[in-house]
């Protein structure tokens, strides 16, 4: 190609229609929700957003697999999943905790760090839509990583002909909680990227605050259980976020607790609801106060 | 049609005022911003923009007034900033079609004017590799594609040839004349180098410490003047006080006298008393303004 056919093209005008806020928004929602799965990136980028993903729907297809071959050797066996729907999340909560360590920086401190935030802001979105649209990002891709393992043991069940009604009550709610620990780890992570524009840092930050307060949770827990204040025991896990979210759907979605700890059915489990409330109103309004001071 | 319009601009910050009581009509073209560092180029950008709340007056852009419709004129204007902002691991393609949908294109036609645009500021095979591995030069250039990528009405180009070598630079020049001429769209272009202004612009806007000092067309800057330069190997002052003598105005400027010149025998004069003197002539020219000379005549 030599310059001399560059200037016969010549510069065409662009008459089609100029699609608004709303559809800015959007891309950059799908954009986000790409880039976490490394989508539109080198090829080094997707290998570690898809190893988990794959990682976190191996104990479901086992799960499914050990069953198919129980159910032809003995028929007898009862109807059960190796793991169960409501502990899914929890019990596998390292894989999901490492995915958001990794790619909330990705999401959030790569902006910062090459200084792309002026230029989104010259387009037709304000800052708080940019913040919504990364949130929401994060919180979509989240929950892609909960629901396909879920959704694998649901469909697993139904082929092993258990009874799908009684799978479904199991099913929906493991996926009402899926979509509560993808709204808090969002905002718990992007809240905690975005404050430095330092990729490694971020990653290192979101890990070591999850293993503290996780292992701070354990050992309180562990402390309390042993001296018989099991309640109380519960009512730590307010202080984790993987454990903050267990309590709120053992009380509000009425589900068997995972862990140990157990807050009892009643007034008190409400506490898990206003804390889960709470954690996303503060993550919000930090999110809103640190891009406020990122110049445009 | 005037593209932008600001009456009594003033923006002040907390220990600064950066602009002040600025009154500007730039009418289409491609127009030069010129002023030193921290003079309030980057600042009116911003307020233009509709991303900076004035302080006090008005502006409009396109017609649209910067504190209501800001969104409206983000949409029709294209933004190069001054430092990077460029993402390291995607590819110049795959930025563009985001930019491009950023600013309401549609998916599609994204793409398509994508290409185009990455074609027109000279970027080929390399735009599908990652932006981490372009050069200074490259980058600008997908600077300025992003900015142009949605075929906005006009385009603000904050220092667009800062750390180019001279041929870069050249380039660059090259392709933000042929934005304004080609391609139709009106462009404000700011730089504390004026040479490089003096070259490509229609107009040229001169703003210190937040005032306007000066907005003209480029020729009336460049325009020839009654003055002439003479520089001689040795003995300037000599010569000087010989022509001062013969009744002309003459002052010193470096190494040139610089002679008012009241009519064609003033060349004579000027010839006489050098050959008289025995000095050795340099030169001897009517000299033409630069843009540059508004800094130099302006009072201290």
């Amino acid at each position: 190609m030599t310059a001399t056919t560059i200037h016969d093209i010549g510069y065409r005008h662009y008459g089609g229609p100029r699609l608004g806020r709303g559809y800015a928004i959007r891309s950059l929602y799908s954009n986000s929700l790409r880039g976490v799965f490394g989508l539109g990136r080198p090829g080094r980028a997707k290998v570690l957003p898809f190893a988990l993903f794959a990682l976190m729907c191996i104990p479901a297809l086992v799960s499914v697999a050990v069953r198919l071959v129980m159910a032809k050797l003995v028929p007898t066996a009862p109807p059960i999943n190796l793991f169960p729907y409501r502990a899914y999340i929890f019990d596998l909560q390292a894989i999901s905790a490492i995915f958001l360590a990794a790619q909330s920086p990705q999401m959030v401190s790569r902006d910062l760090r090459f200084h792309v935030m002026p230029l989104y802001l010259s387009r037709p979105i304000r800052r708080f839509d940019y913040i919504l649209a990364k949130l929401a990002a994060m919180f979509s891709a989240l929950l892609i990583v909960f629901a396909a393992p879920l959704t694998l043991l649901y469909l697993g069940a139904l082929l092993n002909k258990m009874n799908a009604w009684d799978q479904l009550t199991q099913y929906g709610p493991a996926l009402g909680g899926a979509v509560v620990y993808a709204l808090v780890l969002a905002a718990f992570g992007l809240c905690v990227a975005s404050l430095t524009p330092r990729r490694g840092f971020g990653v290192a930050a979101i890990i070591a605050l999850y293993l503290v307060s996780y292992g701070a949770v354990s050992i309180l827990q562990g402390i309390l259980v042993a001296n018989t204040y099991d309640s109380a025991a519960g009512y730590v896990g307010l202080l984790s976020p993987y454990t903050l979210v267990e309590g709120f759907q053992t009380w509000a979605l009425r589900q068997e607790h995972t862990g140990i700890g157990y807050v009892e059915p009643g007034a008190g489990g409400a506490v898990f609801v206003v804390v889960v409330v709470a954690v996303l109103a503060a993550a919000l309004g930090i999110l809103v106060a640190r891009y406020r001071k990122v110049a445009s | 049609m005037t593209i932008i319009a600001t009456r009594g601009l003033t923006k002040r910050f907390p220990r600064v005022t950066a602009l002040d009581r600025l009154d500007l009509r730039v009418e289409p073209g491609v127009v030069g911003l010129v002023g030193a560092n921290g003079a309030g180029k980057s600042t009116l950008i911003k307020i233009l923009l509709g991303l900076l709340p004035v302080t006090e007056g008005g502006a409009e852009v396109l017609g649209m007034d910067v504190r209501t419709s800001g969104e409206a004129i983000r949409a029709r204007v294209g933004y190069m900033p001054e430092h990077d902002c460029l993402p390291a691991d995607v590819s110049a393609t795959e930025f563009c079609v985001h930019m491009a949908r950023m600013s309401g294109i549609p998916p599609s036609a994204a793409r398509e004017r994508t290409a185009d645009v990455l074609r027109h500021v000279g970027l080929y095979e390399e735009r599908y590799r990652p932006i981490g591995g372009y050069s200074t030069g490259m980058k600008q250039r997908v600077k300025l594609a992003q900015a142009l990528v949605h075929d906005p009405d006009l385009m603000f180009l904050d220092e667009p040839t800062n750390g180019l070598d001279p041929a870069g630079r050249d380039d660059m020049l090259g392709l933000i004349r042929r934005i304004g001429t080609d391609f139709g769209i009106s462009v404000l272009v700011t730089s504390h180098l004026l040479g490089e202004l003096e070259r490509i612009c229609d107009h040229v806007i001169i703003i210190d410490g937040g005032r306007l000092l000066r907005a003209q067309d480029i020729g009336a800057y460049t325009e020839a003047t009654k003055t002439i330069a003479v520089e001689v190997a040795e003995g300037r002052d000599t010569l000087g006080h010989r022509l001062a003598d013969s009744g002309l105005q003459v002052r010193a400027n470096g190494r040139d006298l610089l002679v008012d010149l009241r009519d064609e025998e003033t060349y004579d004069v000027v010839r006489d008393a050098v050959t008289d003197l025995g000095l050795g002539l340099v030169r001897l020219e009517q000299r033409r303004h630069h843009i540059s000379d508004v800094w130099q005549e302006r009072p201290a």
